[in-house]
């Protein structure tokens, strides 16, 4: 699916870290937004952390690190952030960014997103079963089948995993072309 | 009360409990859903992290059909994150001439329009609140779900970043139909804590800590329990259950409980059903339509204490 992107040039990075830029650029590091965060424990840079860095230049430690790809988008901080800033969104926004421009770090993270993407063009509906089947081979890891055995065997036991239908199939197909040759926004 | 519906992949696949108890219980109330033909996915939790335009066209195409198909009807989604993805679209394309026109444009691909006017997208839990009353819920009630403890369970999207229908910090809405059912609830602050959503997939151990922590917050001890009756054993005992109105929610909370008590002490595997399977044993329907047997987390002692609830009265027999 990304390769059918339109080419990824340095121009855009740089155009789509400045729209982040300005989503945050009125934060007067409060930390309102960490406090809030339920996962900021496990995140190298936490949300008032990474606002700070971003805003003074350090976009290639914060896309390297990799925070946002710990959110969970429960919206908590921008609930509660006093200027009202879309933090949920610019978290979003440096996800789509790293995976463009630094698809090999940002490989792990997003590569259930994709196959998950992949299988909503391939099937119309999202097919559990073929999800996780595709997800196991994006990540060549053997023993992450195994991790989630048991719990596939008790979806079975429970007549919960079935081959794919394809009832919807190749229906998203135009929506995805047009989407992904769009071209870039002015 | 007539809406155009959207169940969304996961009520079609690990959800189906989800879904045919929300058909049941919207039919006993006197609701018609008419299903949205063709409908897709709508970008669900993944869309957001990769591709903004599609973000907007997957649930500006469903909204485009259902007006297509049902005009002016309101849209039910029972999913929380089909909700929002909904939501946020149909906002967008209300209020920023921008968005119209990239959703026009998108959806020209098929032939369709973007959604200008059509019915508002509603959650299950807006609509069980607002277009029923509560006496409207009792009417329906033949076993009523008295000693049931329930611990409501919201989870984050249609809490948060919209302010629709309830508190996104102390949520309450549950609480009327609860006790329209009979039931008492379970006293605790996690209702709008986060389940971990797609971490579980990503970064399980972070996601397993949310989930730990919500199932040790259920097992607590309910203090207004041990005041009223006394009897300190039986209020140790905790929530019996956990409700839900999501299905990654659901998930996270009955498939993953062994990892997530394993991994720190506290807690004990709890019974999670959706809300509207609760509702449906309330009102004694039958089993094919609450499914119960479908949930990864039915302890036996939730089962032997809905067995010992009085029997269904007359309103079952009828149906029977």
């Amino acid at each position: 699916m990304r390769n059918e992107q339109t080419p990824f040039t340095l121009d855009t990075a740089q155009r789509e870290l400045e729209a982040i830029r300005e989503m945050v650029r009125p934060c007067m590091q409060c930390g309102t937004c960490t406090a809030s965060c339920p996962n900021a424990f496990a995140m190298k840079d936490p949300p008032r952390t990474l606002w700070r860095l971003l805003l003074l230049g350090f976009e290639e430690e914060v896309l390297a690190h990799g925070p946002f790809w710990m959110c969970s988008s429960c919206y908590t901080c921008a609930l509660r952030c006093p200027r009202g800033l879309p933090l949920t969104e610019a978290m979003a926004a440096l996800r789509r960014l790293a995976a463009r421009r630094f698809p090999r770090t940002a490989g792990r993270n997003a590569a259930f997103y994709e196959t998950f993407m992949d299988n909503v063009r391939r099937y119309g509906r999202v097919q559990e079963t073929a999800l996780m089947t595709s997800y196991f081979l994006a990540m060549k890891n053997p023993f992450l089948p195994l991790e989630y055995a048991p719990l596939g065997l008790r979806m079975l036991g429970k007549g919960k995993l079935h081959g794919p239908s394809a009832a919807q199939k190749g229906e998203l197909q135009p929506l995805f072309d047009k989407a992904a040759h769009k071209g870039e926004r002015p | 009360m007539k809406y155009a519906y959207y169940p969304g992949c996961s009520l079609r696949e690990s959800a189906r409990e989800f879904d045919v108890s929300v058909r049941a219980v919207m039919e006993r109330l006197g609701a018609e859903l008419e299903e949205i033909p063709d409908w897709t996915c709508c970008g669900a939790s993944a869309v957001a992290s990769l591709d903004e335009r599609l973000a907007l066209g997957l649930p500006a195409r469903n909204l485009a059909l259902a007006e297509r198909a049902s005009p002016g009807l309101d849209i039910l989604a029972p999913c929380s994150a089909c909700y929002l993805n909904l939501l946020t679209a149909q906002r967008a394309i209300r209020t920023s001439r921008e968005a119209r026109a990239e959703a026009g444009e998108l959806l020209s691909a098929e032939g369709l329009s973007a959604p200008a006017k059509g019915g508002t997208v509603r959650h299950l839990l807006d609509v069980l609140i607002n277009d029923a009353p509560p006496e409207a819920i009792r009417d329906q009630v033949v076993r009523p779900l008295t000693g049931l403890r329930v611990a409501p369970y919201y989870g984050c999207q249609i809490l948060r970043p919209f302010r629709v229908f309830d508190d996104p910090e102390r949520p309450s809405s549950m609480e009327p139909i609860l006790t329209a059912l009979g039931a008492d609830i379970h006293p605790w602050n996690m209702g709008g804590r986060c389940c971990g959503a797609s971490l579980m997939a990503t970064h399980k151990e972070t996601a397993l800590v949310h989930v730990g922590e919500i199932l040790r917050a259920a097992a607590r001890t309910d203090p207004a329990a041990e005041e009223n009756a006394g009897d300190a054993e039986d209020a140790a005992r905790g929530a019996d259950v956990i409700v839900t109105v999501c299905p990654m929610c659901q998930m996270n909370l009955e498939a993953y409980q062994g990892q997530a008590l394993r991994a720190r002490e506290g807690g004990k595997p709890v019974t999670v059903l959706y809300l509207t399977q609760l509702m449906g044993a309330a009102m004694g329907l039958a089993p094919e339509k609450t499914l119960l047997d479908k949930s990864l987390a039915v302890t036996g002692s939730f089962r032997s204490r809905l067995a010992g609830l009085k029997e269904p009265s007359a309103p079952l027999a009828q149906e029977a």
